[in-house]
């Protein structure tokens, strides 16, 4: 592969763009002394992945991955940490941990192996009868997979009401 | 696919438009008006309550069981909009489908109000 060419198509040069903002955002997720940066360092990877995604055609995950992970997960997360380590302005727990060594290496280790699976299995063919616009996802979500999106809703309720019974002290 | 990516271009057009207008405007005004900082100005609302404290708070935790409720009927609206894209070729089964999907969902609303989360008691 010719880099030269590579680099000539626009393209590219967005996925690189993202790539590295996203890379750089990951870092300082891991790396950042305040708690609430490193989850709004978290707010930028992801909108990053949603980025590829929408490069990559797949419309519905991009936005779901907006709505869902940045809107309401991250919310969940900032929540979490100002119910829980917010009483003195300034993080009083350090984030660094003394088994970070090994800690990169199993992070690195994991990269590897996805990397080298996806590229071992896909290669560079394209993959053909995949479902990406959010209309088609609804076609086969309610011919092919039915059952499935109606056992979504139980997963959802039992969920819902684990969530209330762990996150609530009942009284007596 | 092309039409896609011609969407796209023309939505990050539009937004790096909306950048541009708000940075022209503000940058115009700060080169313009005339610079003269002071501790009163610098501060949330120059009039009314001093703030106390840092920005740095804790809240109660009554506003997590909002966050985690959100979170669920989030993941439940987005299972919404492919269904309300294909409504129309789908005709009358997709409709009860999801009359299931929601009725199972709301059974998880009408137990967090029975069991009075929703409610705010200090």
């Amino acid at each position: 592969m010719d880099w030269g060419d590579w680099l000539s198509n626009s393209q590219n040069i967005l996925f690189v763009v993202i790539a590295l903002l996203m890379v750089a955002a990951a870092v300082r997720v891991v790396t950042s002394p305040n708690v609430v940066h490193a989850a709004l360092m978290l707010v930028l990877a992801l909108g990053g992945s949603a980025a590829l995604f929408l490069m990559l055609g797949a419309e519905f995950v991009a936005w779901a991955l907006v709505l869902v992970y940045i809107g309401a997960v991250i919310v969940l997360f900032l929540f979490g940490i100002m119910i829980t380590r917010a009483p003195t302005g300034r993080d009083p727990v350090r984030l660094d941990h003394e088994r970070r060594w090994p800690a990169a290496l199993v992070a690195l280790a994991t990269f590897a192996t996805l990397a080298s699976a996806s590229v071992a299995a896909f290669e560079d063919e394209a993959i053909e009868g995949g479902v990406s616009s959010t209309g088609d996802l609804g076609d086969v979500l309610f011919s092919r997979f039915v059952i499935p999106f109606e056992a979504v809703s139980f997963v959802l309720l039992a969920a819902l009401i684990g969530g209330i019974v762990l996150a609530r002290k009942d009284p007596g | 696919m092309t039409r896609y990516f011609h969407d796209y271009i023309t939505v990050a057009v539009f937004a790096g438009v909306g950048i541009l207008l708000v940075g022209v405007a503000l940058g115009m005004s700060a080169m313009l008006r005339p610079k003269n900082p002071s501790a009163t100005k610098r501060q949330t609302y120059e009039c009314g309550i001093d703030p106390v404290g840092t920005g740095f708070s804790q809240t109660h935790v009554r506003y997590y069981i909002f966050a985690l409720l959100f979170l669920i009927f989030d993941v439940e609206a987005v299972f919404i909009f492919p269904w309300a894209i294909q409504l129309e070729s789908l005709g009358a089964f997709a409709l009860v489908e999801m009359v299931i999907f929601l009725v199972i969902l709301l059974a998880g609303l009408v137990y967090a109000i029975r069991k009075g989360v929703l409610r705010w008691e200090s």
